[in-house]
């Protein structure tokens, strides 16, 4: 009994100290102070690898997703006589959640995954404790580049997301299902609000970005450094990102519900 | 100042393991000091509580006349400064050459020009036989090169302290000749103090100045390398001569293979 009870604090402690780590990391990031000349040229790097790198997989599935819910909003909206409201069906579902949440899917399972694995095998090959010997911060280094570079570039591929889905439901609706393109954007523009439409999305986005960079950094940064540990980092960073994405959804949701 | 790392009453522990218990080590200014012992007793652990990444459970560590515990974070930085180390791993930057390995921590901490750096790295590399390789990706180098790289990189800032993390583990005969030579010739011309982590005992004696020998949490051994080859203590012994058994046991600790066996069969 007393052993059972032991044992359950230790596992209450080290689960402490695991969110303590993760937010001592966050916090010297966001504390300490960029420097430009040294910080820029990272951060585009960085842009570079987590965004740009990522554009091909947002694009494609933002064509394929859009075109899909075209097709099935277009079969469900013509039973009730709708079917001219696809563009404002598209456009909601897609700026409000479909865009966000798909993108930081995708972000979490392709730049989650490579970051996490990078900076464990970093660990794992002694380059981060080089230089830390160098007198060089890891954390000022290697992570606040990659942390800053998540949150820039997840809301700038959700509004990629968000216009190819868009485009790509506007191609099948008015090219395959034959819908006029004039009443396709303008129902779209009547009932789209750009505050609490778009810029709600985008701001689950931003925050999905955060979520994901900062779960994959620490994962990557606190992973065992053997070639299991980093490759269980690796899963528990999608894991992990998948679950608080959608749980923030929920969340934010919630909260901006209110507003429509 | 006499010595440039003291270290005090030092005791570290994982969980309830300790891994030094109580040791007093003096390391002297500008010499070779080899810190050797069988593998596990906590010789890489040392460089690191050496280096402050890890922090001592008891006791305190002093280098260059700074005690470390009372370092704040930027004051740690500006004394590693001061410090080099060469990894066992090498430690290089995957994703650099060479050329850029080396000049990192003079692009880092340095405002020199491009042409001064490159200067200064082609004399670094020139110093550790690599001045031509300042092209190739780490990936594309031996062992031994790796570590040649790694030095040529601790000392791009002339430190004060070199610490040496198994130099010689895995290395040919050809390799581990130039890298003690290297060692030894580095501490010499550029005043360097030099701390040495290592089990390899003979090549380790020949470029000493002084031995410290580690084994079961507390520094049995230490002197110069002639002083140690006349010590009988039977755990130096076994560890100098290469014994298979003796105080340090050829068998981990357990029970004994009859009560394995009695325990499978019941």
């Amino acid at each position: 009994m007393i052993n059972q009870i032991a044992a359950l604090g230790r596992f209450g402690i080290n689960i402490v100290r695991h969110y303590g780590r993760a937010g001592m990391m966050l916090f010297q990031v966001i504390y300490y102070r960029p420097s430009f000349r040294k910080g820029f040229p990272l951060l585009l790097q960085q842009i570079y690898a987590e965004g740009v790198l990522s554009l091909i997989i947002i694009i494609v599935s933002g064509a394929f997703i859009g075109m899909v819910v075209a097709l099935q909003g277009y079969h469900t909206l013509s039973k009730f006589g709708a079917s001219q409201q696809l563009g404002p069906l598209v456009a909601l579902s897609v700026a409000r959640e479909l865009g966000p949440v798909v993108t930081a899917l995708l972000f979490a399972g392709r730049a989650g995954s490579a970051l996490a694995a990078e900076i464990g095998l970093m660990k794992a090959t002694d380059q981060l404790s080089s230089m830390e010997m160098m007198a060089v911060d890891p954390v000022r280094r290697v992570i606040a580049p990659r942390f800053w570079a998540g949150c820039i570039s997840m809301p700038i591929l959700t509004i990629i997301f968000d216009t190819v889905a868009i485009y790509g439901a506007f191609w099948l609706g008015v090219h395959w299902l034959g819908m006029d393109s004039g009443s396709f954007w303008s129902n779209m523009q009547s009932a789209v609000d750009f505050r609490l439409d778009i810029v709600n999305g985008i701001i689950k986005s931003m925050v999905f970005g955060v979520a994901i960079t900062w779960i994959a950094l620490h994962q990557g940064y606190d992973a065992i450094p053997t070639s299991a540990g980093i490759a269980n980092a690796t899963t528990r960073t999608v894991v992990y990102s998948s679950l608080a994405v959608l749980g923030l959804d929920f969340i934010l949701t919630a909260m901006m519900i209110g507003a429509w | 100042m006499e010595h440039f790392v003291d270290i005090q009453g030092l005791s570290f522990q994982r969980n309830d393991r300790f891994i030094f218990h109580d040791i007093n080590m003096m390391i002297p200014e500008g010499k070779v000091t080899a810190i050797m012992g069988p593998s596990g007793s906590g010789k890489t652990t040392l460089l690191r509580l050496i280096g402050k990444q890890l922090e001592p459970s008891k006791g305190s560590i002093t280098v260059a006349g700074k005690p470390l515990s009372t370092l704040n974070h930027d004051a740690l930085y500006q004394l590693r400064k001061k410090m080099g180390m060469l990894f066992q791993t090498g430690g290089l930057f995957t994703h650099l050459d060479v050329f850029e390995n080396v000049a990192f921590p003079l692009r880092e901490h340095t405002t020199l020009s491009e042409s001064m750096i490159h200067t200064l790295v082609l004399l670094k590399l020139e110093m550790v036989g690599l001045r031509s390789a300042g092209h190739l990706m780490p990936a594309e180098l031996s062992g031994g090169m790796a570590r040649r790289v790694s030095l040529a990189r601790a000392i791009a800032l002339d430190p004060d302290l070199i610490l040496y993390d198994e130099p010689l583990t895995g290395q040919d005969p050809i390799s581990m000749g130039v890298l003690l030579k290297l060692i030894r010739t580095l501490n010499d011309a550029l005043g360097l103090t030099s701390i040495i982590v290592s089990h390899d005992v003979k090549e380790v004696l020949d470029i000493a100045d002084l031995v410290y020998i580690i084994a079961d949490t507390r520094i049995i051994a230490e002197g110069t390398p002639a002083i140690l080859k006349q010590n009988n203590n039977p755990m130096l012994r076994q560890f100098m001569d290469g014994l298979p058994d003796g105080p340090v046991p050829f068998h981990y600790p357990g029970c004994s293979l009859m009560d394995d066996l009695m325990k499978e069969e019941a």
